[in-house]
């Protein structure tokens, strides 16, 4: 009995030393080993008198117990001594740069055709396209621009023939032509896309990018057409108030025609949308012309409706900042870096447009 | 059209401000362009006396002129002209001063070390002639006791300028303008004094239209002038002249460009003398030839309008005169011609001598058929009045009378196209105002459209003039109802934009550039497509359609290149072009990636970019937009303008597809011809148009969730076969073996070299085997394993190695 207690209050001494993982590991054997001083004890259970058995028993347990704890936690303390003293030497130096990674852009006029085909989704249209190369008659005849008419020095066209029969569209308005040929009325459509004019400074290019909007039905008026532009850019340039002018123009396509401008102030060289008393010439608009109509076999005495284009290029140098719209078409790797969106920046209506 | 607000109030009773006007003037479309104050600064310019003149001691042709500027303050200037001399009264311009003709301004300068202070003007730079040579002269008989004095007469009037729509013809007029606003209720119009010609005298030139087909003159009225004196206009015509920015030249001249811009109707004079005995008007014939007063020699094509007398051409009619019968100063006989011509043959003519004149702008917009009277009659008067004379009878030839157009309105329409009403009085008073005739039915109004308005022509052209001069501001806003009938992209436009980001995400900027390009870069890239030319392109290069994307964006690269950036990715989507027809072209994701990955990276070896990243970004772009990589068949026979070696095309499945996309190398070659200095330069090209596109929709496209949970076996495979033999056969024959039992085939090593014989290779492949319904036992292992070993040697001719 007191020879169980002895063991363990002279062990338990022992192991309170500061003591190397061998020296453990003899102290384990000295106890547990085959012939160890607790092994042994086992052994011998056999032998106590019934009496006393249970006892002996229960305080060998115990002290066994106790014995290999300690022994464990011993060997635990070393262990993790000698790990961290491992870590402490595995240090590195957190600030030097990660392993190298690409990031990849949109380019901003793509970017704008996103915002702009999400703010129209929202009220009904869907997207159209139409062909780059387009014949005359698309372009200029069945939008009510006949042949020998000023209107056509509007636009500088390219001819890809000498008979000027094919060309580079110079507006996507083609794309209503084919829209109403194509299908029945009621049509709600816009059209983004490439368009080009023989024009080449600081403020045009020889392409650049129109949308196109259609919107025809049995009763769709100019306060509808109002409706739209002005919700279409409010949602653009994201602000709450917008100061928008509608003006007389003249387009042979639409009758009544109007131009839009919108209010803007400069502060600090930047052009700041919706505030001030300047007014910036946005986009064309107006009634589709009779005329258009009756070309694709759409009849103007039941069905009416308006038709816009607008400018996607100055549209993004507006809301983005950007002064050289040469600079859209230059590829140069620090602009499109700058002005680029992140490819998962995808602009929807319940994020909102940008970030 | 530049206008001011003085000569507006010529036709216009008003008393507004300035400022209201501009605002009008946009409000219903004759939208103003820009205000300029053309009297700013000219009352620096003053009326001086040259009291001394001395030679200049550093240079022949000059002069130092002590010149009184007034309040006894002499001005050494220094000036080259020979006219320069003691006595004359001039126009001094001191430093600061800004010359009309060439916006420069004057600041305190030596001229061969002496001291210049300003400057005495030209006419010319003062733009009050065309005369340049010598100083202005000022009679001294008049100016004498002006010296110190202004020079210009202070003109408080802006000159405006507007854009007048190619459908406003009587806009290009001032009384047009004025007319429009006074319906807008701005002011109202002056009624014109009714000055007609009053002779006996009949005009002795015979005029004659010939009726021949296509004759582009309608009628022709004129009247002759005999006995004038041409001389310098009087000062309140070349004023007005000047206050528009146009420069006087002689009073016949000027009085015709005067009733021009007052009330759009031009005129022509004549040097009557000058004409062999009458006026033909006709076709010309191929060949003939004239010289116009813009000093340019003409060659005529056959069925051109001209003006011509028994010796040959003497001016296209509408367009420009010829130098032969010109007015000048010793005129003494003018002949004035006041006719309509055809606007489309205006136009055809124009176009084809690329001619543009004040006259061709207004006749191709349509000019008011009924105003040739109007124009002799203002015309000659002021000739009269100016050069004195004696008129005679105004003489008009023509082969068509005008008709009024009558156009039946129903009011209720306006409401119908703008949303707003207006009451029937209203519309009345504006048509009214705006010259139309109107005659009140029962539904709707007989409207009698006035000569002046050719672009009126039906029922909604009277919608837009009532709604722009009531204002546009009166429409009503209805709001846009959300909600979509449609869904807003289709199929192809959903993948254009899925690709579009895809790959941009790979690490690839997106770059837009031309539909055209340098047939010289084009060249390189066209293979079998046919060039397409642009006849009228704005460069050479930029002469053709892109037949690829590479053309333009290779051109891009070197260009970033050059500017010292080593790495790049761009990228662009967009048409390329095979044919002329509008739709022959296809859309094409194209991208280019040059120089090294991980350059200056301390953790990463640099290495060149290679085929098999761009492989990586085209095949992780295509499974990404939901094409099956396990399917996909690939081959090297790619364009010529690849690495022959390290390049291919993929399929998105063997045998039955379309190419749906090249990658590769660039060829060397073409890297050499262009000039590129990078490492490495690959490239790749998707043929968006040929992926096919799904049926269902994506939510349809999922398969059944089936995973096995039973143990799987990895085991390795090393085959020696022919080099000729590609790892997709290999892979294509294990796969096939068992597609329940086999997945995950990886090809984890490739060898030439020692131990393996020539023409041989050794892939190294690790297969996964594992089964749906059970744990295989090693005797099915083993089995399978060999099922793999057997298949592979008995149709690739491979060994397995041991």
């Amino acid at each position: 009995m007191s020879d169980i207690k002895n063991i363990k209050d002279q062990f338990i001494l022992k192991l309170k030393n500061n003591l190397s993982i061998d020296e453990i590991n003899e102290i384990k054997t000295e106890l547990f080993g085959k012939n160890g001083l607790i092994s042994s004890k086992f052994k011998t259970i056999g032998s106590i008198s019934e009496t006393d058995r249970k006892k002996f028993a229960s305080d060998l347990n115990l002290a066994k117990d106790e014995l290999q704890n300690l022994i464990t936690y011993k060997i635990n303390e070393i262990d993790g001594k000698k790990i961290n003293e491992k870590l402490e030497k595995e240090k590195v130096d957190i600030t030097l740069p990660e392993r190298p990674f690409v990031r990849g852009k949109v380019h901003p006029v793509s970017q704008t055709i996103d915002e702009i085909s999400s703010i129209f989704s929202e009220i009904g249209f869907s997207v159209e396209e139409g062909p780059d190369v387009e014949n005359e008659y698309n372009n200029f005849t069945a939008l009510n621009t006949p042949d020998n008419h000023p209107a056509r020095d509007m636009h500088d066209t390219f001819y890809l023939d000498e008979k000027k029969e094919v060309l580079l569209r110079t507006h996507t308005s083609p794309v209503q032509i084919r829209t109403m040929l194509k299908d029945k009325p009621p049509f709600k459509i816009i059209a983004p896309g490439r368009t080009y004019r023989s024009d080449s400074d600081q403020t045009h290019a020889p392409m650049f990018h129109q949308v196109e909007g259609l919107h025809i039905d049995t009763n769709i008026n100019m306060g509808h057409l109002k409706g739209c532009l002005n919700y279409f850019i409010k949602e653009f340039f994201e602000v709450e108030r917008i100061k928008m002018r509608f003006r007389p123009s003249h387009f042979p396509f639409t009758e009544p025609s109007a131009e839009v401008d919108i209010g803007y102030e400069l502060k600090d060289g930047k052009i700041i949308i919706g505030e001030g008393d300047k007014w910036l010439e946005i986009l064309g608009c107006g009634m589709v012309h009779p005329n258009v109509l009756k070309n694709v076999k759409v009849d103007p005495s039941r069905y009416q409706g308006y038709a816009f284009g607008i400018g996607i290029d100055r549209l993004a140098m507006l809301k983005y900042g950007i002064n050289d719209l040469r600079a859209f078409f230059d590829s140069d790797y620090r602009w499109l870096n700058h002005f680029g969106f992140d490819p998962h920046d995808v602009p929807s209506n319940y994020r909102g447009l940008s970030r | 059209m530049k206008i001011t607000y003085d000569w507006l109030k010529d036709h216009l009773k008003t008393s507004a401000k300035e400022d209201k006007l501009i605002d009008k003037l946009t409000d219903i479309g004759l939208e103003v362009e820009s205000k300029e104050n053309l009297s700013e600064g000219l009352d620096l310019f003053k009326v001086a006396k040259i009291i001394k003149t001395e030679k200049h001691p550093n240079a022949d042709r000059l002069k130092v002129c002590d010149v009184d500027i007034g309040k006894k303050n002499i001005k050494k200037v220094v000036c080259g002209a020979a006219n320069a001399r003691k006595g004359l009264i001039t126009v001094y311009a001191p430093p600061g001063a800004i010359i009309p003709k060439n916006k420069t301004k004057l600041v305190v300068a030596k001229i061969r070390d002496v001291v210049s202070h300003g400057m005495l003007c030209s006419e010319s730079e003062l733009n009050l002639s065309n005369e340049s040579e010598g100083i202005t002269e000022l009679s001294s008989q008049k100016y004498a006791k002006k010296i110190g004095k202004s020079f210009f007469s202070k003109s408080s009037s802006n000159l405006i300028d507007l854009s007048i729509t190619p459908n406003r013809p009587d806009c290009l007029g001032i009384r047009g303008i004025a007319r429009d606003l006074s319906a807008a209720g701005f002011g109202s119009l002056k009624l014109l004094k009714d000055k007609k010609i009053k002779s006996n005298i009949k005009q002795t030139l015979k005029v004659k239209i010939l009726k021949e087909k296509n004759q582009g003159c309608l009628s022709f009225g004129s009247c002759l002038i005999t006995n004038v004196k041409n001389k310098e206009s009087p000062q309140w015509l070349k004023e007005k002249l000047i206050s528009i920015g146009q420069k006087p030249i002689s009073a016949i001249v000027d009085i015709t460009n005067y009733v021009m811009i007052d009330i759009n109707r031009p005129l022509h004079a004549y040097d009557a003398d000058k004409i062999d005995k009458g006026i033909i008007v006709r076709n010309s014939k191929l060949g003939e030839e004239f010289t116009a007063l813009d000093n340019k020699n003409y060659k005529l094509e056959d069925g051109m309008c001209v003006i011509s007398d028994n010796k040959g051409v003497l001016g296209l009619g509408g367009i420009i005169g010829g130098t032969r019968s010109g007015t000048e100063l010793d005129t003494k006989n003018v002949l004035l011609e006041s006719a309509y011509f055809d606007p489309i043959s205006i136009r055809k003519t124009a176009k084809k001598l690329n001619i543009d004149t004040d006259a061709k702008f207004r006749f191709e917009r349509g000019i008011d058929q009924l105003s040739i009277e109007d124009g002799l009659n203002k015309a000659a008067l002021l000739i009269k009045e100016i050069c004195g004379g004696e008129f005679s009878k105004i003489d008009i030839q023509k082969i068509e009378t005008y008709k009024n157009k009558i156009i039946k309105f129903e009011p209720k329409i306006f409401e119908k196209i703008t949303g707003f009403k207006i009451s029937t009085k209203e519309m009345i008073n504006i048509l009214d105002k705006l010259g139309f005739k109107l005659k009140k039915e029962k539904k709707f109004f007989n409207l009698s459209v006035p000569s002046w308005r050719p672009d009126i022509v039906q029922e909604i052209d009277i919608v837009e003039e009532l709604v722009r001069i009531t204002g546009y501001e009166k429409i009503k806003i209805e709001n846009p109802i959300k909600g979509r009938l449609k869904n807003t992209l289709n199929q192809p436009q959903k993948l254009f934009h899925f690709l579009q980001r895809a790959v941009a995400s790979k690490g690839y900027l997106e770059a837009i550039t031309w539909s055209f390009t340098d047939a010289k870069y084009n060249d390189h890239f066209k293979e079998a497509k046919k060039e397409i030319k642009i006849i009228n392109p704005i460069s050479s290069e930029l002469g053709v359609l892109r037949n690829s994307i590479f053309s333009n964006l290779i051109m891009y690269v070197r260009k970033n290149l050059d500017r010292g950036i080593k790495d790049l990715s761009i990228f662009e989507i967009g048409p390329i072009f095979y044919g002329s027809q509008p739709g022959d072209q296809s859309t094409i994701v194209c991208g280019l990636s040059a120089g090294k990955k991980s350059r200056f990276s301390w953790i990463e070896k640099d290495r060149n970019i290679d085929v098999f990243d761009i492989k990586r970004d085209v095949i992780q772009t295509l499974v990404e937009a939901g094409y099956d990589s396990e399917k996909f068949y690939l081959d090297n026979e790619s364009p010529s303008y690849y690495h022959p070696g390290k390049s291919g095309r993929i399929f998105l499945n063997k045998g039955k597809d379309k190419v749906v996309a090249y990658f590769g190398e660039i060829h060397p070659n073409i890297i050499k011809k262009l000039d590129i200095k990078t490492e490495s330069l690959v490239g790749f090209e998707i043929l968006m148009d040929n992926l096919k596109l799904p049926k269902k929709p994506l939510k349809d496209q999922k398969t059944k969730y089936l995973v096995s949970d039973f143990q799987k076996s990895e085991r390795d495979f090393a085959f020696i076969v022919d080099k000729k033999i590609k790892v997709q056969e290999l892979v294509k024959v294990i796969s096939s073996i068992d597609k329940n039992l086999i997945s995950n085939i990886k090809v984890f090593d490739v060898y030439e070299g020692d131990n393996i014989p020539d023409n041989q290779k050794s892939i190294a492949i690790s297969v996964t085997i594992q089964s749906l319904e059970k744990t295989l036992t090693d005797n099915d292992l083993e089995k399978i394993n060999n099922l793999i070993i057997q298949t592979v040697e008995n149709k690739t001719g491979a060994k397995i190695r041991s």
